[in-house]
Formats: C-alpha cells, sequence, structure tokens
C-alpha cells in the first residue's frame, strides 16, 4: 500500500466521523433546544387560549369575585385566594415537619435506620396525587369532620379575631382540609431537598462547635442552619411551587364552591381545582378562555415560585438533589 | 451563655419533636399504603383484569382502562425518553458551562416541577383544538412533554458519573466525541439511563390532571388512537366521585394497582441506582 492509497483510507474515515460528529451533535442539540421550545410553545398557547378572556374582562378578571358560567361573567379572585390561603396553610405545617425529618436523618439516625427512612420519605413523595385525593375524601376528611373540626369550632371558634376563622358546620371538606393534604403531600419533597441541603454542611463545622460543647440542637440551629440557609429557602419555595399547583388531591376534598369565606371550615376552590372541574364541561368560548387565563395565572405565579427555588438550590450539587 | 441545665432540656425537647416529626410522616405513608390495602385487595378479582369497565350500578373490571393506561405511557415514554436522553446527552457532553446549556438546565428544572395541569392545558390548545376532539394520542403527547425534563435531568446526571479518564482514553484512541458518547459513555451510564427511564415511567403512571382533557375517557374498549381512551388516573377521579358502590370499589383496586406499579418502579430505580454507586448515597 503507497502513502497515497493510507491517505485515502484515513481522511475517508475521518470524512465519515467527522459526518457523525455533526449529525449526533446535531440531534442532541435539536433536542436541548426543544426544551426551551417546550417553554415557549406553552407561554405563547396558553396566551392566546386565554386572550379572549383577558381583553373582555381586563383587570376585573383578576379582582372580581364573581364565577357565573350562565351570565358568562368571571373573576378569579375566589380561585387565587383558595390557592394562596391552602397553600400558605400547608407551608407552615409542612415546613417545621420537614425541618424536623431532615434534622432526624442528618443529625441523629444512626446509620442503619437512614436508608430506610429516607427512601420512606421518597416513596410518600411518589405516590401520585390522585392518590391523596381519594385517601383525603374517603378516610382523612371524615377523620377531621369526626373529631377535629368539631373541637377546633368549640375551642378556637369562640376566641376573638382568629374565633373567624374557625366558623360554621363541620363539613369535612373543606379549605382546611385540602390545605392539610397538601401539606402532606408536599412534605417529603421539602424534607429530602433539606436533607441534601444539610448533608452539604461540612463536618468539620459541625465537629468544631461539638468541640467547644454545644449541644446537637445548637449545632443545628447556630451552624447547621446558617450555613445552608439559601438551600433551606429553595426547598420550601420547591414545595411552595408543587403546593400551588397541585390539581387532583385538592380537587377531591376542597368541596368546589367560587366564594372566599372568613372560615377555613368553608368549601372553597384553587386555581387548579377549578380547572381540572370545569374544562371538559366549559361550553361557550368565554367559559374556556376564562379557564385557560386561570391556567395562565397558575403559571405566571408557579413559574417565579420554581424560579427562585431553583435559583436558589442552583449552589448546590446537582445530583445531591435527585430528580425532585 | 445560658444555664446548661436550659440548654439541655432544650435539645432533648427539639431532638424530640424532630423524631415526632419523623414519625408523622411515616404514620401518613402507612396510613394511605393501609387504606389503599385494605380497601383495593378487596376489589382484587379475575374479572378486575378481563373485563371493561361497568355502566352505573353493575360490576365490572379495568380491563380496558389498563389496557389504555399502559398503551399512552408506553407511546409517551417512546417518545418522551429519547429526546430526553439526547438532550441530556447535550448538556452532559457538549454544554459544558456554555450560556445556552446553562438556560436550558434551568428551564428543564423550571418545567420538571410546573403544575401538570399546565401542560394537560396546553396540549389541548395545540392537540385537541385543532383536531376538533380528545384523543389518545393527545394523552400521549401530554404524558411525552411530562416525561422529557425527568429523563433530561437524570440522563445529564448519569452521563456525569462516567470518569473522565474513561472518555479520555477513547479521544486518545482517535474516537471523536460522538464515537466515545455511543460506545464508551452509554455502556457505562446503562443502568443510570435505565433508572431515568424507570423514573420517568413512575412519574407518568399517575398522571391525571393532563388526561382529563386530552385523553379524557372512554368506556369501551377502545385501540383507536384518534379517539378517547379509557385510563386509570381518570377513571379513579370519576369512580371515586359516583354515588355507585360498584364503581367506588373499581377506583379503590385501580388506586392500588397505580400505587403498587409506582412504588415498585420507584423501588427499582433504587436498586439500580445503588447497583451502578455501591459507595453513594442513593
Amino acid at each position: 500500500m503507497d502513502q497515497a492509497t493510507v491517505f485515502g483510507i484515513e481522511s475517508r474515515h475521518a470524512a465519515r466521523q467527522r459526518f457523525g460528529e455533526r449529525v449526533f451533535k446535531g440531534a442532541t442539540l435539536t433536542a436541548a433546544v426543544l426544551v426551551l421550545v417546550l417553554l415557549g410553545g406553552v407561554t405563547v398557547a396558553l396566551l392566546t387560549g386565554a386572550w379572549p378572556a383577558f381583553a373582555h374582562f381586563k383587570l376585573q378578571f383578576l379582582t372580581r369575585q364573581i364565577w357565573n358560567p350562565v351570565t358568562e361573567k368571571f373573576g378569579a379572585l375566589a380561585p387565587i385566594y383558595g390557592t394562596v390561603v391552602t397553600s400558605l396553610i400547608a407551608m407552615a405545617v409542612a415546613i417545621p415537619l420537614s425541618f424536623g425529618i431532615s434534622i432526624f436523618l442528618t443529625e441523629l439516625c444512626p446509620a442503619w435506620l437512614k436508608r430506610p427512612v429516607g427512601t420512606a420519605v421518597e416513596l410518600l413523595a411518589a405516590v401520585p396525587s390522585i392518590i391523596f385525593g381519594i385517601w383525603g375524601l374517603f378516610v382523612f376528611a371524615p377523620v377531621l369532620q369526626r373529631h377535629v373540626q368539631p373541637w377546633l369550632i368549640a375551642h378556637l371558634g369562640t376566641l376573638p379575631g382568629i374565633g373567624a376563622l374557625f366558623q360554621g358546620p363541620p363539613y369535612g371538606i373543606g379549605v382546611l382540609s385540602a390545605a392539610l393534604v397538601l401539606a402532606i403531600m408536599v412534605l417529603p419533597f421539602i424534607a429530602s431537598v433539606m436533607r441534601d441541603v444539610f448533608e452539604t454542611v461540612p463536618d468539620v463545622l459541625r465537629e468544631s462547635a461539638y468541640g467547644l460543647g454545644a449541644t446537637t440542637w445548637e449545632v443545628i440551629w447556630q451552624v447547621v442552619l446558617p450555613y445552608s440557609r439559601t438551600g433551606v429557602v429553595g426547598g420550601i419555595m420547591l414545595g411552595l411551587g408543587r403546593a400551588l399547583g397541585e390539581t387532583m388531591a385538592v380537587t377531591f376534598v376542597i368541596g368546589n364552591a367560587h366564594r372566599i369565606s372568613s372560615s377555613v371550615l368553608a368549601p372553597g376552590t384553587t386555581i387548579s381545582a377549578t380547572i381540572a372541574n370545569e374544562f371538559t364541561e366549559a361550553t361557550g368560548d368565554l367559559y374556556n378562555s376564562s379557564l385557560i387565563a386561570l391556567g395562565v395565572l397558575l403559571f405566571v405565579i408557579t413559574f417565579i415560585v420554581i424560579s427562585a427555588a431553583r435559583l436558589m438550590l442552583r449552589r448546590l450539587d446537582r445530583k445531591a438533589l435527585g430528580s425532585v | 451563655m445560658k444555664r446548661s441545665g436550659t440548654r439541655k432540656i432544650a435539645n432533648v425537647v427539639a431532638l424530640t419533636l424532630s423524631v415526632g416529626a419523623t414519625a408523622v410522616g411515616l404514620f401518613f405513608l402507612g396510613a394511605i399504603l393501609w387504606t389503599l390495602l385494605k380497601n383495593g385487595l378487596a376489589g382484587m378479582s379475575l374479572q378486575l383484569f378481563t373485563q371493561m369497565t361497568p355502566p352505573p350500578g353493575s360490576a365490572g373490571g379495568l380491563l380496558n382502562a389498563i389496557f389504555g393506561s399502559a398503551a399512552m405511557t408506553i407511546m409517551g415514554i417512546a417518545v418522551g425518553a429519547p429526546l430526553g436522553v439526547l438532550a441530556g446527552t447535550y448538556l452532559a457532553e457538549y454544554g459544558g458551562n456554555s450560556r445556552l446549556a446553562a438556560l436550558i438546565r434551568f428551564v428543564n428544572d423550571v418545567l420538571l416541577s410546573a403544575p401538570s395541569i399546565i401542560i394537560g392545558l396546553f396540549v389541548y390548545q395545540i392537540v385537541v383544538v385543532p383536531m376538533g376532539h380528545f384523543s389518545a394520542i393527545a394523552g400521549a403527547a401530554a404524558l411525552a412533554i411530562i416525561a422529557i425534563p425527568v429523563t433530561v435531568r437524570t440522563t445529564e446526571d448519569m452521563l456525569r458519573l462516567v470518569p473522565q479518564g474513561m472518555k479520555d482514553a477513547s479521544t486518545a484512541l482517535g474516537a471523536y466525541p460522538w464515537r466515545t458518547t455511543l460506545s464508551v459513555i452509554y455502556p457505562a451510564a446503562r443502568s443510570g439511563i435505565l433508572t431515568g427511564l424507570l423514573l420517568a415511567i413512575a412519574r407518568v403512571s399517575g398522571e391525571t390532571a393532563p388526561l382529563l382533557f386530552t385523553a379524557l375517557n372512554s368506556q369501551f374498549w377502545s385501540k383507536d388512537l384518534n379517539a378517547p381512551m379509557a385510563n386509570l388516573p381518570v377513571d379513579i377521579y370519576l369512580f371515586a366521585q359516583s354515588p355507585y358502590p360498584e364503581w367506588q370499589q373499581l377506583a379503590w383496586s385501580g388506586a392500588l394497582l397505580i400505587t403498587l406499579t409506582i412504588l415498585a418502579l420507584s423501588i427499582f430505580a433504587r436498586i439500580v441506582v445503588s447497583a451502578l454507586q455501591p459507595t453513594r448515597r442513593t
């Protein structure tokens, strides 16, 4: 074989390699850019669908409580209120519990128990939301109705001020029940992010504090928590994003009433529950468009919350986050 | 400094509360599984897997719903997973620290946590409205879109675990990056990619909200991709809210089936990961 032939083979091989490289890199790049296109597509499609409602109701869509398919008057205030209130109550319950679970897993738990308990918490996160819904409707809400709500009405309902929150008959289903089911749902998400964040705290910091005579709680509160503050808030925001957008679990237990009640025991609705309940039955373009407009609101709210969460968690080792 | 007695008491109280919080979390997992087993097992029979969903007030099974769920999940994964793996490959092997890659990572993370009902509305707008009716294709499309961010994320993470030395060795032999990826990195990360796939299937198969306005539901045996198709999550949703005991029983049985499938997939995925990285906490 003379040199020219060798070069010929060489260059043909190289050409094939270069071609393969172009095709493969192009394919992966296209798929990656598709992720951006998806987000863009969602934004455009939702805005297009919501446009008639926004154009018709203008700002009143955000400020009115009325939701009347017959007269075609729609305002998003009740669903917005329900979404915010259920999520806030859920977070108030879930944050302390998640904090407790994550410090148990990182600071207290014996090594042999770490894996099973950690896995159990992650399995709770894997349970689909419809299961929480059906369990909430048939098991949790009746328990609340029989045992918890009568107590709340009798004891807290008579107090001045916060008493207004606990008025009315114990329906079982309602804003409080939905919020508590939400709390159970977001609990494992916040707990596993917090655990991962706490594990990034260098052991030498803990050991120094223990060396100075600090108790375990002091190490957690004065060393671990300040060190990982950003990540902890990020985890909380991630949980909040989930609570705001959660659909099926809430739809089952919130009662689906388009009104704003001062009592958390009364039925209410959320943005996602309204869409899930009414979308397939929505007759009329304005009705349909108003429901999509609710979707736009939900999208904007969750986008802001999730973006903030992801920015705060950016510094965290990506692997540590798993697929939360 | 506070007296040491107060400090010790504060410590004991805080740590007790922490153990209590863990107990509460585990209690709810146990309570949910217990309810599902108790109510779901009562309806487990051969009939469940051989008969169609019944009209109100009579007995039947979930065959068409099980078939529909499986069909739409498989179609969704078949479209979503390869796209996700390719995009994840770009982020791990080509993107590096470029601004485009950072943006894609960020957007992907946002999509990963975005409410799935939004995806349902999106697919309704771009598939159902132009077609003029609900269909299994629309359902599968919604599931594919939900599967993509999960696979992108796990693929990138798993490809990054492949030791740099292996890539360097391949490059030193004269391989272009695409050859290295196909012949060295993918085989090395095989079980990691499989994990991503399992997690995506687990995530997708319980999704209800996006199917409500895409695949809708059907009471009959249907293999027509162009028509509404029965599926387990929407049947659970409808049957659980119905006043008929037969339907409620089917809802519980369906809920048990779905949950067991998803928990089995999640546990299996964890086993695959720990086999892949024996020293790492999973």
